[in-house]
């Protein structure tokens, strides 16, 4: 596989959200805006990358049998890393996005993406497929948050374009997530569908 | 270089080692962020006391107290009360007050009170109330329209209670819950404002 397919794997063919459904607790809990979607994104990003890189290069170290767990702990310490920083930086979105950033721990793409890519391939490759898969996942994420931020209160990045008034309650709730979800995958899986 | 093999020798190292290493960065990441982490914390109060408490010259976080209500039942809690003085004399102060009755369980609120108990200002500072119905409170009990606005009552004049349990305060439309747990904390924060014996008794 050539480089730029790496990439571009994570993004559209084995979209994290789109196409394999992995991580539906924080994305469909953290999308109520677009804001707070592309923070989770970011955030899951960045534990994606260093989690990659670091698992390639250790994974020789790592006897079989106990590699969940080491990956589990390796995981863990960038998630908390994250935590810390967020709040001493950006204490504004650790409280909107506070609960779920422990929860990347157990999202499944990250210990996916370690198990079925950066235990088998080399650093660089590794890192590609982390950029790769957490691009997918912000860009999803933010996209999903866009859609149910503008049908929910008439908003995009906190920039009003009808009045509030007028949104549709439900697509802040988490009924709305699961309805705009379920159209954003037919109309990804329209575009994408080879002809 | 080969794949370490599974003996119990190698798995106990690399665990160990793993660990190690994660305890040493988690160790030195918490030393660096410890700092920055209080001071947001700090600041984020101060704004928020410089918000709701009326105009004071002295230091409210430094003359801090606690006050503890409904002592020795399932209820208890601490609030923290942040006395404002102008040249001295006792012009209010900010409580920072709690709820366990919201919808999605604790509402922090820091409401601000003048020396006669009139409420100044408030502001929610932590909720879990559901998005777009329970967290419109931090608009809604301060818009002028009919009669949502809490600002410029007295708590023990005025009945601060939603209109559906007979009080005289518009609740949030859908989310009469949010609403009843908003003016609960509304009304610990003036019980544990008016423990102060510098208050103006009516």
């Amino acid at each position: 596989m050539n480089k730029r397919n790496i990439l571009l794997n994570g993004i559209i063919r084995e979209n994290p959200t789109f196409v394999l459904l992995l991580g539906m607790c924080p994305t469909l809990g953290t999308t109520t805006s677009a804001g707070n979607g592309m923070g989770m994104g970011l955030a899951t990003l960045f534990v994606l990358i260093c989690s990659n890189l670091v698992i390639s290069c250790v994974k020789n170290l790592i006897p079989d049998k106990v590699r969940i767990p080491a990956f589990i702990v390796i995981i863990a310490t960038f998630v908390t890393v994250l935590e810390m920083c967020m709040k001493a930086y950006m204490p504004a979105l650790y409280a909107s996005l506070g609960l779920f950033i422990p929860l990347i721990v157990v999202n499944c793409i990250v210990l996916g993406r370690a198990e079925s890519f950066a235990a088998k391939h080399g650093w660089f490759d590794s890192l590609l497929d982390g950029l790769g898969t957490g691009l997918g996942f912000t860009l999803a994420l933010t996209l999903l948050g866009a859609v149910r931020e503008f049908l929910g209160s008439g908003k995009i990045f906190n920039l009003t374009l009808f009045p509030e008034n007028y949104g549709i309650l439900i697509f802040i709730l988490a009924p709305g997530a699961f309805i705009a979800l379920g159209y954003l995958i037919v109309l990804f899986n329209q575009l994408t569908r080879k002809s | 270089m080969a794949k370490k093999a599974s003996t119990f020798f190698n798995m106990t190292l690399v665990l160990t080692a793993v660990c190690i290493v994660a305890g040493v960065v988690l160790g030195a990441v918490h030393r660096l962020t410890e700092e920055p982490v209080m001071r947001a914390e700090k600041a984020k109060q101060e704004q928020a006391v410089q918000e709701v408490a009326p105009d004071f010259d002295n230091d409210p976080l430094a003359e801090q107290y606690v006050c503890t209500l409904y002592a020795g039942t399932k209820e208890e809690m601490t609030l923290t009360v942040f006395p404002a003085r102008q040249n001295g004399v006792f012009v209010g102060a900010a409580v920072e007050s709690l709820t366990r009755k919201g919808f999605g369980g604790e509402i922090s609120v820091m409401v601000g009170f003048d020396a006669d108990s009139t409420i100044r200002n408030y502001r929610v500072l932590k909720h879990a109330e559901t998005p777009g119905l329970g967290s419109k409170m931090e608009e809604w009990f301060r818009s002028d329209k009919n009669r949502q606005s809490i600002l410029g009552l007295h708590p023990d004049k005025e009945n601060l209670n939603v209109s559906k349990d007979g009080g005289q305060i518009d609740a949030i439309t859908a989310a009469t819950i949010s609403s009843r747990a908003f003016l609960d904390a509304i009304q610990n924060a003036y019980r544990a404002f008016i423990q102060n014996p510098e208050t103006i008794k009516p």
